[in-house]
Formats: structure tokens, sequence, C-alpha cells
């Protein structure tokens, strides 16, 4: 399985991106491998401000429900509607059109705090070995 | 991490080589699923999909007591079965709570028993301790495969490959012949509400009949189906899983498994239980939610009506064929009547519900 280098990941299978300032949320390709076909997206109201590290919404798999957490600190400026209608995107482009949530964060650099790609490849070895 | 050796079924190559993911079901490594959970339910109900169940446990009963031996342990009426007949069944503690759900074949000078993977070893004992002494009851699960074959193409598929006469009878029949020239058991039985055949037969013919159905269900689109879509499609029809929705707490009855209880029996295994809760009627009964969102209730969450809790959660999916997430739980008879509004405690959430008749789904190609 391969993980982008443009995002920063979490512990939790969360990625984020930076650009122009804002900071974009999805699931990375091993949370949607183990969650399987994803049928619901609950997400939070634009302008909620997210804590990090809590969780911001909830993703519903056919066989299984895994809460989001927020990989930092800010306020939500957009959420994907589109997977409204086709939540399944998460499944087809994770790290694409699947996005989540888009967060103006308090911090910029506490990016810096989140997995390199390295370290988070790491980290998925050691959770299937 | 598990010291423990997960079991392998005889067609482990083949899911390993398909790129299936492999989880731990009942002790043995077994597909959850190869391309994704909804594809693979779709292909059943709309073509044909292959299963390796080989996990399940199968037993052979024989000797002069069988019959009597086996109305004894079973809430069904087995001398009522005849030759070639498959039927459900449970079996209950003297207490009333279900000791498994299992599919009892009567050939002509034996029956075979199909029980659950996770039960297996607790069967065994169960049924062993009930034995009597002119009846001899032996284990066959290790050396025995099985194959579902499901979906409106299954005949299709196996035209050709099995005697004609597996593809002229009902479901819940079942013939002993060749499958692809090696010795089955042909059962049209199944467990996704399509029709569809379970076929048994030695591990060691394993690779012949996999390569065999592969190859006569090309043309028809066959493709292996994981344990993921198995469950989306049993739980469409409001099928037993035992562990979530039936155990040794819960009684046929109140499952709504009331029609494999044959209280006219003289004596069973639970009978005058089960005969007293029928008298006086049920207090709680399994009953099927369909959630107004696409929000699933999982197995566990509380169950309530107006604020107070009634019951709880025991399979919960959302439902491919039916675009609705749907869930199986027991409430109080107070809030079993279909159309009864509840809701599900889903951590702070609260996911609306109905209460719906089952099965939730409908339009089946079972015959």
């Amino acid at each position: 399985m391969r993980y982008p280098e443009d995002v920063r990941y979490t512990s939790e299978h969360e990625w984020a991106r930076l650009e122009g300032g804002l900071v974009t949320v999805g699931i990375t390709s091993y949370a949607t491998d183990q969650l399987g076909d994803v049928v619901f997206v609950e997400l939070p109201q634009v302008g909620r401000k997210l804590e990090a590290k809590k969780p911001f919404g909830v993703v519903e798999a056919v066989k299984t429900v895994s809460d989001l957490y927020a990989p930092l600190a800010g306020e939500v400026t957009a959420v994907n509607e589109a997977l409204a209608e086709n939540p399944g995107l998460v499944n087809q482009a994770p790290y694409g059109e699947g996005w989540m949530i888009r967060l103006k964060p308090e911090h910029a650099d506490d990016m810096k705090k989140l997995m390199g790609h390295d370290d988070y490849a790491q980290l998925i070895e050691q959770e299937q070995a | 991490m598990p010291a423990t050796t997960l079991k392998r079924t005889p067609f482990h190559r083949f899911h390993a080589a398909a790129g299936a993911k492999l989880v731990d079901f009942a002790g043995f490594e077994m597909p959850l699923r190869y391309t994704g959970d909804v594809r693979e339910h779709q292909l059943v109900r709309t073509g044909v999909g292959l299963f390796d169940i080989s996990h399940m446990g199968e037993f052979r009963v024989e000797g002069a007591g069988t019959v009597a031996f086996l109305d004894r342990a079973l809430a069904n009426d087995v001398a009522g079965m005849t030759v070639g007949q498959a039927m459900y069944t449970t079996m209950c503690l003297p207490e009333g709570g279900i000791v498994d759900d299992l599919y009892v074949y009567r050939s002509t000078d034996h029956f075979m028993l199909v029980v659950n993977a996770s039960n297996t070893p607790k069967d065994l004992a169960w049924l062993r301790g009930l034995c009597p002494a002119d009846v001899r009851l032996s284990d066959h699960s290790d050396e025995t495969a099985l194959l579902a074959v499901q979906g409106p193409k299954a005949a299709e598929v196996l035209k050709g490959h099995v005697p004609d006469a597996a593809l002229a009878m009902p479901s819940n029949r079942f013939v002993e012949g060749p499958l692809f020239g090696v010795p089955a058991v042909i059962a049209r039985t199944g467990y996704t509400g399509e029709d569809g055949f379970e076929l048994y037969f030695k591990g060691s013919d394993g690779a012949r009949v996999w390569n065999g159905l592969i190859e006569a269900g090309r043309p028809f689109g066959i493709e292996p189906v994981g344990l993921g879509a198995r469950d989306t499609l049993r739980l469409e029809m409001a099928y037993m899983l035992y562990g979530n929705d039936i155990d040794e707490t819960t009684t046929p009855l109140e499952a709504g498994l009331g029609w494999t209880v044959k209280l006219a029996k003289p004596e069973f295994n639970g009978r005058a239980v089960l005969a007293r809760q029928k008298e006086q009627g049920l207090t709680r009964r399994l009953v099927g939610l369909v959630a107004e969102g696409r929000r699933v209730p999982r197995h566990g969450m509380v169950v309530e009506s107006g604020g107070r809790a009634v019951g709880v959660v025991t399979s919960g999916t959302f439902g491919p064929s039916l675009e609705q997430a749907i869930a199986m739980a027991y409430v109080e008879i107070g809030s079993s009547t279909p159309g009864t509004r509840l809701e599900v405690v889903a951590g702070p959430s609260r996911i609306a519900t109905h209460v719906v008749k089952r099965p939730f789904y409908t339009r089946g190609s079972r015959r």
C-alpha cells in the first residue's frame, strides 16, 4: 500500500494537508481498507471549533463504525458535501475526492507534530505485524 | 501477538491468491472480503457467488436409536423428515436457552448435522452427553470441505457437473452424488435468501471442486465472496447469527424461531420451559429495526422508547439491497409491534428507527 508524501498523518489514521493556510482532513487508505465500504459519514457544522485529538465525526462502514479525530485544533471552514450523496468516494479516493473537512488551524505549526510519510508507513507495518 | 495458530480450510491458498483480507473467525483464518462487501453482496443478489464455509462443523449420527435421540436433543420434528430432506432446527438446554442452531440432513442410513464453527466443540460435547448406547456420533468437521454457491444463477453454474436431480429439487432437499466427479452431498440450502447450493465433500478434493466451480461459473460471472457480504446477505433476510442474535440466554420463541419448536413432540430438551413460555406469553421479542438515516445500529447498543431502555441491538448493518441501515434487537413485548418508533443509543447520538416485519428483504430468488 502506498501513502502520499504531501500529507501528514495521525496514529488514528487521519491525514492532513496544508494548502494556502487551510488544512484538509481525510482518512488514510489503510483506514478505508480496514473499514470496508463506507456507507455514511457524519461531519460537523461549518464554523465549529475542533480540539486536537477529539472526535469530530463518525465514519460508518458496512461492517463497522469508527470515530474521526481532529489531527489539530482549528475551525471548520468547509465539509465535503459530496459524501452525503456518495460516501463511496472515501474508498475510491481517500486522499482526493474523499476528503472530509477543511480547517483553519489555530496554529499552523501543529502540522509538524503530525507523522510524516515514513513514520506512518512504519506504524502500519507494526500494526500489521 | 496471538500464540494460537488459526486453522485453515482446504481453500486457504485460493483466498490468499485472490488477495482476500483474511480474519480470525471462530479460530479459522477466513476471507472477510476479496474486492468489497457491497460489490460481493450485489454479485450474490444478481448473479452468483462462491463462499468457503468449510469452518462449519459436520457430525454424522447413525444407529438404531438415532431418530429418538435427535428428536430428544433437537426442537424440530426429526421423525417426520423424509430421506433427502434438510431441516433447520434449534437445539435447546433443558432451561430453554439455545445451545446452537443447525441443519439436519436425513440420509438413508444416517443423519448429518451441520453446526456453527464457533460451537462445534461445545455441540459435540453436549450431544455426546445425551447420546445413548445404540447411537454412534462422529465428528467429521476437519476432513469435510463445504462450499456454498449462491445467487439466481447458481443452478446454471452447476448444470452438467451435478446429477440432474440436484437441479430439479426444491429448497431444503439434497442428493448424494458426483460433483465434478467427486462424491458429495449437494443441498439446495443457503444463508443468503437467494437460490443456491451448499456442497459437502472431502477436503482432499478441494482444489478440483474449487477450480471446477470457478471455471464453470466464469460465463456467469462467479467470484468468491467473503464473510462480510455473507453477513449483510443473511441480515437482510433476518437469519440468525449464533452468538449475536441467539445464545444460551435466549429461547427460540423469543427469537421468532417458534416454527422450529414442535411442542407436539412428547419430550425434548427445553420443552417444558418453552411450553410454559408460550402459554404465559413472551416478555421480549427479537424484532427488525429500520433506521431513518444511514447511521447503523450496532451489536450491544441500547434501544429506547421515550427515553426509557426497552431493549438491546443484537446485529446491525447497512443493507446494500435495501439501501437502509437495518438491525435486529430484543425489545420488550410492548415495543415489538411493527410501526413502533424506537431510538437506538449510539454514543451521544440517537438513531431513529421503527420496527418492521422480518425479513427485511423479500425479493430473493430462493425457491
